[in-house]
C-alpha cells in the first residue's frame, strides 16, 4: 500500500498545472471565479484550446482522440481543472455522447460526429427525462415509428439544459411498446433543426435559463442517426450514465470554493472583526473540509481500482461519491451565500449572465444566491440521491 | 497511488484474522472479560508468538519494522472482534513514547521485551483537570540529586492497572497548561509511593487511578529532555488516534453489517424489515458514513509520519472530528435500526456502539478536535479572488 503520488503523476500535476494557468484566458477564468454564467463562445473558446492541445476528450479510445491516460491522470487532471477555474468541457458531448458514439456507432456516424464534438464545432444535449418520466426513466414515452428510411418522433422532452444552444440532440424514444418497459427503447441523434422541433425556455430558480422542455410534432429523423440496434437503446443509456465515474464527487470544484469563501471572508466584517475569524464560521467550514478530505481519499481508493481493473469494474463507493459530493457541493454553495449576507440580496441578472461587470454592491456576492440556488439541482439530477440510497441498498447492501 | 497490501501486509492481515476467528467469538470474548485481568494472558502470549506486539518497532529491537499502514492492519481487525487485551496502552502509547523519545538503552531494555509479550505498560499521563488538554499537569516532578521525585494523581489510566511499567508525565517548571516543562519518566508499577486503583470502563476494558506519592525515579529513567516532553506527548497522541481510527472502523464496519444482516433476517408485517426504504436508506447512510471514515483512517495512516508539524497535527484533528461523528452516526442508528434487540447486552452490537462512543472520548472528542482544527485555519488555504 503505497498512499501517494508516484513521481510521475507529481510531474503530470506540475504539467497540467502550468498549462492551466497559461491557457486559461483570463477573461473566462474571471467570469469562473466569480460564479457568472459564461456565453456559448467562451466554452467553445475553451473546449478548442483543450483539443488543440490533445485534452479535448481524455477517456476517450486513443483512436478517436482519447489521451490515453489511466484513471489516476485523469483524476490528476479534472483536480487541476478544478484548481484553475477551468470551465468543465461541455459533458454532453464529451462525458456522454462521445464514449456511446465511440463505442456504438458506425464507423459513418464516428467519422462525422467525433471529430466535431472534440471541437465542440457540434454541440449536443440530451433529450432523456420526460414530464412524467423523471426518476423512473424507463418509462418514457415519446415515440418513434419506422417509415422507411426514416423515424418519425412524437412527443415530449424536458429538463433539456442547452436545448437552446444546442445543434443536435441524443435522446431515447420508444419504439415498441408491446415488450417491457426497457427493452422497447432506441437511442437516436436528432438535428435540432429538423422541422417538428421545439424548444421552449424552462426558467430555473437562480432566474437563469439553462433549461428547456423540447416538444416532436411528426419530426423526421434518418434512420441512420440510430445509433447501435433498435430497442437496444437503454443499454447505452445506461453505458453512458455509468461512464463519468472518477471525476462525479466533484472534489477540486469544492475545495476551490472552500478556498475561495476562505479568502473572501478574510474581507468581510462582522460585528468589527473579519468573518474569517468568526469561531462558528471557522468551525462549520472545518467539518466542510474533514468530510471533503475524506471524500478525497475515498475518490483515490475509487480512481486507483479502476486503473487496477482497467476500468472495467464497478466500485460501490462509486454511489458515496454522488452522494456526499452532490451534499459538499451544496455545502460549499450555501455557505458562500451566508459569506455574502445582505451583499447577495440584489437580484442582477446581467452580472450573473456576465453581460456587464458592473455588479450591485461587491462583485463577489453577485452570484451567491442564484448560484445556491440553481445548486439544489445537483443532487437530483443523474439520479437523484434517494434513486442513489435505493441503488446502493440493493446493489450493495443486498436490501 | 496504490491502496491495495503488499505481500508483507496482506500475511499480517492473514496472520491475525484467522487468530481472531478462531479465538475471538462472542461467546468466548466473554470468558476473557471473566479472567482476573479482565482479557486473556493466553492470548497475549500468542499476539506475541505471531510477531503482532513488534508490528511498529524498528527490526533491531526484535520487531517487524512496521509503519502505520501496518497499525491501521492491525487495529482494524481489533476493532472489528472488540479485542480486550491491552495492545493500544502498551505497544501504542507506551511503546510509542519509547520508540519516539528513547535513548537506544532504553529501546533496547524496553521494546523487545513488549514484543516478546513479557511486559506491559501504560501511559499515564491524563488528570482530573486536563480533559484533552495535553499540556495540562500538575503532577509534580521534582529534583531530587541527580533523582526525581514525582507526586500527584493520573486518572482513566488506560490498563494501567495490569502495567508492569509506566510512563508518567510531570511537570517540572512553568504553570499548569504550560506546554514547556514537562518530564516524562520510567516508573516501576510497583515502586514505593505508587498505589493503583483500577476498574471496569463502559467498554469492558480496564483504566487505573494512579496516585504517586513520592515517587522516586532515576535519572536514566527520564525520557526525552528535562522539561521538553509536550512534543513527544503530542506524537504519541497523535499515533494513538491513527491507531483508533483504525479500530473505529473496524468496529463501524462490523456494526453496518451486522445490522444489514438484521434487517434481512428480522421479518415484521410479513416481510423482512429490509425492504422497508426508511430502514433501507439509513443503512446506506451508515454505509456512507463507514466508507468516509476508512478514507479518513488511511489518511491517517498517510499523515502520521508526516514532517510538518503543523500539517501534521491539522489532518490527525480532522481524522479525530471525522471517526468520531462518523463512529457515533453508526452506532446510534445501528442500535436504532435493530429495534429493542439492540438494547440488550446480550446481543453483540451494542458492545461495538459501546467501544465506538469510548473512542470518540479517547484523546480529544469531537468538538475538542474541531476547534483545533478551526482555529489552525482548516485544512484548505485561503486562494485568490478575482
Amino acid at each position: 500500500m503505497d498512499l501517494r503520488f508516484t513521481s510521475e503523476d507529481i510531474a503530470f500535476r506540475n504539467e497540467a498545472r502550468s498549462f492551466f494557468e497559461s491557457n486559461l484566458p483570463p477573461h473566462i477564468r474571471r467570469k469562473q471565479i466569480l460564479g457568472q454564467r459564461l456565453p456559448k463562445e467562451d466554452v467553445v473558446a475553451w473546449q478548442r484550446i483543450l483539443n488543440k492541445k490533445g485534452w479535448a476528450c481524455p477517456m476517450w479510445p486513443t483512436e478517436y482522440g482519447g489521451t490515453g491516460w489511466d484513471a489516476v491522470r485523469y483524476y490528476i487532471f479534472k483536480e487541476e481543472s478544478c484548481r484553475a477555474y477551468a470551465p468543465d468541457p461541455l459533458s454532453h458531448n464529451i462525458q456522454q455522447t462521445g464514449p456511446v458514439i465511440c463505442a456504438y456507432g458506425t464507423d459513418e456516424q464516428k467519422a462525422f460526429f467525433l471529430p466535431k464534438l472534440r471541437n465542440l464545432d457540434i454541440w449536443f444535449c440530451q433529450g432523456f427525462s420526460e414530464p412524467g418520466s423523471g426518476s423512473d426513466l424507463a418509462s418514457l414515452k415519446t415515440r418513434a415509428v419506422r417509415d422507411g428510411d426514416d423515424y418519425i418522433v412524437n412527443g415530449q422532452k424536458l429538463w433539456t439544459t442547452n436545448g437552446h444552444r444546442a445543434d443536435w440532440m441524443y435522446c431515447l424514444v420508444r419504439t415498441d411498446t408491446g415488450v417491457k418497459k426497457q427493452a422497447g427503447i432506441s437511442y437516436l441523434l436528432i438535428d435540432m433543426k429538423t422541422p417538428g422541433v421545439q424548444v421552449r425556455p424552462v426558467v430555473t430558480l437562480d432566474g437563469d435559463h439553462h433549461t428547456n422542455e423540447t416538444f416532436f410534432d411528426n419530426v423526421r429523423v434518418p434512420a441512420r442517426n440510430l445509433i447501435g440496434e433498435e430497442n437496444k437503446g437503454w443499454g447505452y443509456a445506461k453505458f453512458l450514465l455509468g461512464n463519468e465515474r472518477a471525476g462525479i464527487a466533484k472534489v477540486g470544484l469544492s475545495k476551490a470554493r472552500i478556498s475561495l469563501i476562505k479568502a473572501l471572508a478574510q474581507r468581510m466584517q462582522v460585528e468589527g472583526a473579519p468573518l474569517s475569524e468568526n469561531r462558528r464560521f471557522r468551525e462549520k467550514l472545518a467539518l466542510i473540509e474533514t468530510e471533503l478530505q475524506a471524500l478525497e481519499m475515498t475518490n483515490m481508493v475509487v480512481v486507483a481500482g479502476m486503473k487496477k481493473s482497467g476500468g472495467n469494474r464497478q466500485d460501490p463507493r462509486t454511489s458515496v461519491l454522488k452522494i456526499k459530493g452532490s451534499e459538499l457541493q451544496q455545502a460549499t454553495t450555501e455557505l458562500m451565500l451566508e459569506v455574502g449576507g445582505p451583499h447577495s440580496m440584489a437580484h442582477q441578472h446581467e452580472f450573473l449572465e456576465a453581460l456587464t461587470d458592473n455588479a450591485i454592491g461587491p462583485d463577489w456576492a453577485g452570484t451567491a444566491a442564484p448560484n445556491y440556488f440553481f445548486g439544489r439541482a445537483v443532487s437530483i439530477f443523474g439520479g437523484s440521491n434517494e434513486i442513489q440510497h435505493n441503488i446502493v441498498a440493493k446493489a450493495v447492501l443486498g436490501l | 497511488m496504490d491502496f491495495d497490501l503488499s505481500e508483507e501486509q496482506r500475511m499480517l492481515k492473514e496472520s491475525v484474522d484467522r487468530l481472531l476467528e478462531d479465538r475471538y467469538s462472542f461467546e468466548q470474548r466473554k470468558t476473557y472479560t471473566k479472567a482476573p485481568d479482565g482479557w486473556s494472558r493466553e492470548l497475549w502470549q500468542q499476539y506475541a508468538d505471531l510477531g503482532l506486539l513488534s508490528v511498529p518497532f524498528d527490526s533491531k529491537y526484535g520487531g517487524f519494522g512496521g509503519g502505520p499502514v501496518e497499525t491501521m492492519i492491525l487495529m482494524e481487525a481489533f476493532g472489528a472482534a472488540l479485542v480486550l487485551e491491552p495492545y493500544f496502552a502498551t505497544v501504542t502509547l507506551f511503546g510509542g513514547c519509547v520508540r519516539i523519545a528513547g535513548t537506544e538503552a532504553q529501546k533496547d531494555a524496553l521494546l523487545p521485551k513488549i514484543g516478546e509479550g513479557k511486559l506491559l505498560g501504560a501511559f499515564a499521563h491524563s488528570e482530573r483537570n486536563s480533559r484533552y488538554d495535553l499540556a495540562d499537569v500538575q503532577t509534580t516532578a521534582k529534583k531530587d540529586g541527580s533523582d526525581w521525585v514525582l507526586d500527584g494523581e493520573k486518572t482513566v489510566v488506560i490498563h494501567g492497572d495490569c502495567a508492569d511499567k509506566l510512563i508518567v508525565s510531570g511537570r517540572i517548571s512553568g504553570g499548569q497548561r504550560d506546554k514547556d516543562g514537562i518530564g516524562l519518566f520510567l516508573v516501576d508499577a510497583k515502586a514505593p509511593g505508587v498505589t493503583r486503583k483500577g476498574y471496569p470502563t463502559q467498554d469492558s476494558l480496564r483504566a487505573a487511578d494512579i496516585t504517586l506519592k513520592g515517587v522516586k525515579v532515576a535519572a536514566g529513567d527520564m525520557l526525552g529532555e528535562s522539561g521538553k516532553a509536550f512534543p513527544i506527548i503530542e506524537r504519541v497522541a497523535q499515533s494513538a488516534i491513527q491507531a483508533l481510527s483504525a479500530e473505529a472502523v473496524g468496529g463501524m464496519q462490523e456494526m453496518l453489517d451486522i445490522t444489514v444482516e438484521y434487517l434481512k433476517t428480522r421479518h415484521q408485517f410479513g416481510v423482512p424489515i429490509g425492504s422497508f426504504q426508511a430502514l433501507q436508506h439509513r443503512a446506506v447512510d451508515m454505509l456512507v458514513a463507514t466508507e468516509q471514515a476508512r478514507s479518513m483512517a488511511m489518511f491517517a495512516a498517510m499523515m502520521v509520519d508526516e514532517k510538518d508539524d503543523a500539517e501534521r497535527a491539522k489532518a490527525i484533528n480532522a481524522v479525530k472530528v471525522h471517526i468520531g461523528k462518523s463512529g457515533r452516526y453508526v452506532g446510534q442508528q445501528s442500535i436504532q435500526l435493530h429495534g429493542g434487540i439492540g438494547m440488550t447486552l446480550e446481543y453483540k452490537v451494542g458492545h461495538y456502539f459501546i467501544r465506538s462512543t469510548m473512542i470518540e472520548i479517547l484523546f480529544g472528542d469531537t468538538d475538542h478536535h474541531l476547534a483545533a482544527l478551526a482555529r489552525a485555519g482548516g485544512l484548505i488555504a485561503p486562494g485568490t479572488t478575482a
